[in-house]
């Protein structure tokens, strides 16, 4: 519940997070017209275009990358994961991607579809203006096969800002955190490592040793939680501090823009900086 | 995994029409740079000419000045400084952490400023060339 986010219908004092969740939706308007041209198509289910990514280095005659052609019943509803199943079960039993919860949760399958990083199974169809549907793997990452990608190298990334905390447990209670604290954090929270934004940033697609937004954002969820000692935060800052930690970003927002789960990644990253030139800074 | 398979044409520039605001305000701001250090560069070469003496320096800008391609690239320097200051301020705030939801609207408002600028600098380097 408390991930949840709570809109208010009054215009006036939004905060920021909601007026960006507000600019985000505004394009559903103007896809409302192509929305009821695709549905009056006759009495059957409206079908969709799938341009998808193939690459098979293990086939001889499919080490060549190239696109395939779908065409897969797309009823109101109906995600990009949903059309891949559809292609996979019925026409193409070797096309291979990764996905588990279908629902936003487990972050696997983040794909980039029709040019923009996005979980395929919170992306409707009848949501995207393109037609046909490109769907290919995430960019600056290896592919493996068709829509998998190598994540080793981002998991590398999250690993290297010890996602975990590390507070002293009290004896006999549990570690109560404050509300205030709870709501600074609360949005770093949400980040389900799914890599859309380490691979929508150009500086760590350059920059194999850069943290990359996700990692930092992790790093901001631990640094900022007050429960950790004082220690701990310098400890973390010092992963930060480093040349290819948070100074790499450049503030393209790219990753800020992708977000599956909409957490302020650049403004976190902005956040680290502020903290670490804050540490280092002394008049004295 | 035997192989993968590494894909340069994906992350190539030829997306540019899927950039968002932020990604053009980078570009911008990286291009402008270069071309005002290369302008350093002409700036000191042209200035250096007072070393010989005052007339040289006289003839050599009187030359330039004369020259329609020099008075037209004047109005593109002033642009081109114009947009690297303004988006220089814009990153000093989002440094800042002022104005981060406004990112795209403050890169906006300084290319308007940046036209608006240039436009109105156009009779003063511009008079008299034609």
């Amino acid at each position: 519940m408390s991930t949840q986010l709570q809109r208010t219908e009054t215009e006036g004092d939004e905060s920021p997070q909601e007026q960006r969740l507000e600019r985000k939706s505004l394009a559903e308007g103007e896809r409302e017209a192509q929305r009821t041209e695709e549905e009056s198509t006759g009495d059957e289910t409206p079908h969709v275009h799938l341009k998808v990514f193939r690459y098979d280095p293990e086939v001889e005659a499919k080490r060549e990358p190239r696109f395939d052609d779908f065409r897969v019943p797309a009823p109101q509803g109906t995600t990009v994961l949903d059309a891949l199943m559809y292609a996979r079960d019925e026409f193409d039993s070797t096309l291979t991607f990764r996905h588990s919860c279908r629902q936003a949760v487990c972050g696997s399958d983040a794909l980039f579809i029709n040019g923009s990083q996005r979980l395929g199974c919170q992306t409707q169809i009848q949501d995207l203006d393109q037609r046909p549907v490109r769907v290919e793997p995430l960019p600056h990452q290896e592919v493996e096969k068709d829509l998998v990608v190598d994540m080793e190298h981002f998991y590398d990334q999250m690993e290297a800002v010890e996602p975990y905390f590390q507070g002293e447990t009290p004896d006999e209670e549990e570690q109560l955190q404050s509300r205030e604290n709870r709501e600074k954090v609360k949005m770093s929270t949400r980040c389900i490592w799914c890599g859309a934004c380490q691979s929508s940033c150009n500086i760590a697609a350059g920059d194999n040793e850069y943290l990359g937004p996700a990692a930092i954002n992790k790093a901001y969820r631990f640094a900022m939680d007050e429960r950790e000692d004082d220690d701990i935060k310098k400890h973390r800052m010092n992963i930060l501090e480093q040349e290819h930690g948070v100074w790499r970003c450049q503030t393209q927002f790219s990753c800020t823009e992708v977000c599956p789960k909409d957490i302020p990644l650049t403004e976190h990253i902005q956040e680290m900086k502020r903290e670490a030139v804050k540490d280092n800074l002394k008049f004295w | 995994m035997s192989q993968s398979h590494n894909r340069g044409l994906i992350e190539d520039f030829g997306r540019w029409r899927e950039f968002a605001p932020g990604m053009w305000a980078w570009i911008f701001h990286k291009f402008t740079g270069w071309v005002l250090i290369g302008y350093l560069f002409t700036h000191v070469a042209v200035l250096s000419t007072a070393i010989s003496g005052p007339q040289l320096y006289t003839t050599t800008l009187r030359s330039l000045e004369s020259l329609l391609l020099v008075r037209v690239l004047e109005v593109g320097l002033l642009a081109v400084a114009t947009f690297h200051i303004m988006n220089g301020i814009r990153l000093l705030f989002i440094d800042l952490g002022v104005g981060l939801e406004s990112q795209d609207k403050s890169f906006y408002a300084s290319l308007v400023l940046t036209g608006a600028i240039a436009v109105a600098s156009v009779p003063t380097f511009l008079s008299g060339a034609f």
